[in-house]
């Protein structure tokens, strides 16, 4: 892939200046301000504008810290989870003694311990479709941390609807992307990715893990574009996907058109109004769902399945469909494990018993349902699996061990 | 004429882990670099098109940094020593 001179020119800054900066805020700002082309009129810009982070996870939390660092003068965190002890791994914005606690709330801390000027608004609710609007309003440019394509399709479209920026950033495992969709200026996110996946083909960090600092790499390249954006200076990666890959060292840009025919920024939008995400998305496949119908048993069930087992009054084989690094982590006693993949593709079905019942479980009863479909489509009518999946067993049988 | 294909992370587990292939397509266009790479990596190309044979809409096939769906798609040339890279959508973050 060859390096490009980049193609776009640089826009209008999105926020006036205020109106001036105290004598704490020059001295603690000065790095910024000796550099010719922040210099006084970019810091002003920068204490003026207001960015909402969605999400305080792998991405927010790099891009709150160095937002917050950076003097933006407003910003706000929407966020709705908890903090875990798994998150600490990479969501650094968060501590030790944070578990268990809002992860809003958390991160307003950490800003405030940053940087007392930024003035931090929480919203601590999940982004939707009802408010989604609402919130973005109040703010100059969007920073997406979010998880899920759900979420992300939302605010793609709020930001269109709205006219902000949205400064996006996405990762998995060794590989992270990141662009800038601005309909007004460029593409938006349907112009790039015009559907989502289906439910389950695209597996998630939670599924197949991330390094850890890869949320700074691509975090990293968020906030600065974040910050040539307020400030207009360079030129924004309005137009251009960076495919960042931390096992070759490498970045990559590739053109990103906008797209005629988009959805919601094309010349005939039919989507004018926000919809129903989780449904554009698919939270589950119908044939998962309709195979998950009635073959659905409850953690309490299996555990007393497994002792019935045990004393010779039941038999059937205990199928864990998640992947190994999963599995070696936590797994309920008395599993085997075939990566969903392997059902998908076929692979699995000839190491099944035909003699025996087939009882899967995954994390959460999602990927349990969809290879539950396949193996319910090979013939094995009585197969089950488990709802709630190993989350569940933890929380109900054995709360002692990790959830993942 | 060899054609290397840049392999994205989440669809390496089709090509035994590795980050890209080299492939001698039978005829010199996308469409035969995809049929190509599937040889090599079976099922990699139910991943990239659909069953209709149509690329997914979900993920963008770039033949050095521009996207064939602006170019001519499936039919898009690619000469020999083309960069072609699979770019699909990740949520994570
Ligand atoms: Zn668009």
């Amino acid at each position: 892939m060859t390096t490009l001179a980049p193609t776009a020119t640089a826009l209008p800054p999105v926020v006036e200046p205020a109106d001036s900066l105290s004598v704490d805020e020059v001295r603690r700002y000065s790095r910024h301000l000796i550099i010719p082309d922040v210099g006084m009129s970019g810091q002003k810009r920068l204490k003026n504008a207001r960015v909402l982070c969605i999400g305080a996870g792998g991405l927010g939390s790099p891009a709150l810290m160095y937002l917050a660092a950076a003097g933006v003068g407003t910003l706000g965190i929407l966020e709705f989870d908890t903090v875990d002890e798994s998150n600490l791994q990479r969501q650094i914005i968060h501590g030790q003694s944070d578990v268990g606690r809002s992860k809003a709330e958390s991160a307003r801390d950490s800003i405030r311990e940053i940087n007392p000027y930024v003035n931090v608004v929480v919203h601590d609710e999940r982004l939707a479709s009802s408010n989604a609007l609402r919130v973005l309003a109040g703010y100059d440019l969007i920073v997406d941390g979010t998880d899920n394509f759900a979420t992300r399709y939302l605010v793609n479209d709020a930001g269109v609807l709205l006219g902000k920026p949205y400064v996006w950033g996405s990762i998995y495992r060794f590989e992270g992307q990141a662009s800038v969709f601005w309909a007004e200026h460029g593409p938006c996110y349907r112009c790039l990715y015009p559907d989502p996946p289906p439910p389950g083909m695209v597996p998630s960090c939670a599924e197949g893990g991330v390094l850890g600092v890869l949320c700074a790499s691509i975090g990293s390249i968020q906030v600065t574009e974040a910050i040539k954006l307020l400030t207009g200076i360079g030129q924004p990666l309005v137009g251009t996907l960076v495919v960042y890959d931390a096992l070759a060292l490498e970045y990559r840009r590739l053109k990103v058109r906008k797209d005629p025919n988009c959805a919601v920024c094309g010349d005939r939008p039919t989507v004018t109004e926000l919809i129903d995400y989780e449904l554009f998305c698919g939270a589950i496949s119908t044939e998962a769902a309709d195979a998950a119908r009635d073959s659905t048993i409850s953690v309490v069930q299996l555990d007393q399945w497994l002792t019935e087992r045990e004393r010779g009054e039941r038999d059937f084989v205990l199928i864990d469909v998640r992947e190994p690094g999963e599995y070696e982590i936590v797994a309920i006693p008395g599993s085997v494990l075939i990566p969903k993949g392997r059902f998908l593709d076929g692979t699995a079905l000839g190491e099944l018993p035909t003699d025996r019942q087939v009882v899967l479980y995954c994390k959460g009863g999602v990927r349990s349902a969809e290879a539950l479909a396949v193996v319910k489509g090979a013939g094995y009518a009585d197969a089950v699996h488990v709802g709630g999946g190993v989350v569940a067993w933890v929380t109900q049988i054995e709360p002692d061990k990790p959830t993942d | 004429m060899s054609v290397t294909v840049r392999i994205p992370t989440i669809l390496r587990t089709y090509a035994d882990g590795a980050s890209e292939l080299t492939v001698d397509p039978a005829t010199q266009t996308v469409a035969g670099v995809i049929d190509a790479l599937d040889a090599k990596a079976p099922g990699i190309g139910a991943r990239i098109l659909d069953d209709g044979g149509s690329l997914r809409r979900f993920v963008h096939v770039y033949i050095d940094d521009e996207d064939v769906r602006f170019l001519s798609g499936l039919d898009t040339a690619t000469p020999e020593r083309t960069v072609v890279s699979v770019v699909p959508a990740v949520a994570g973050g």
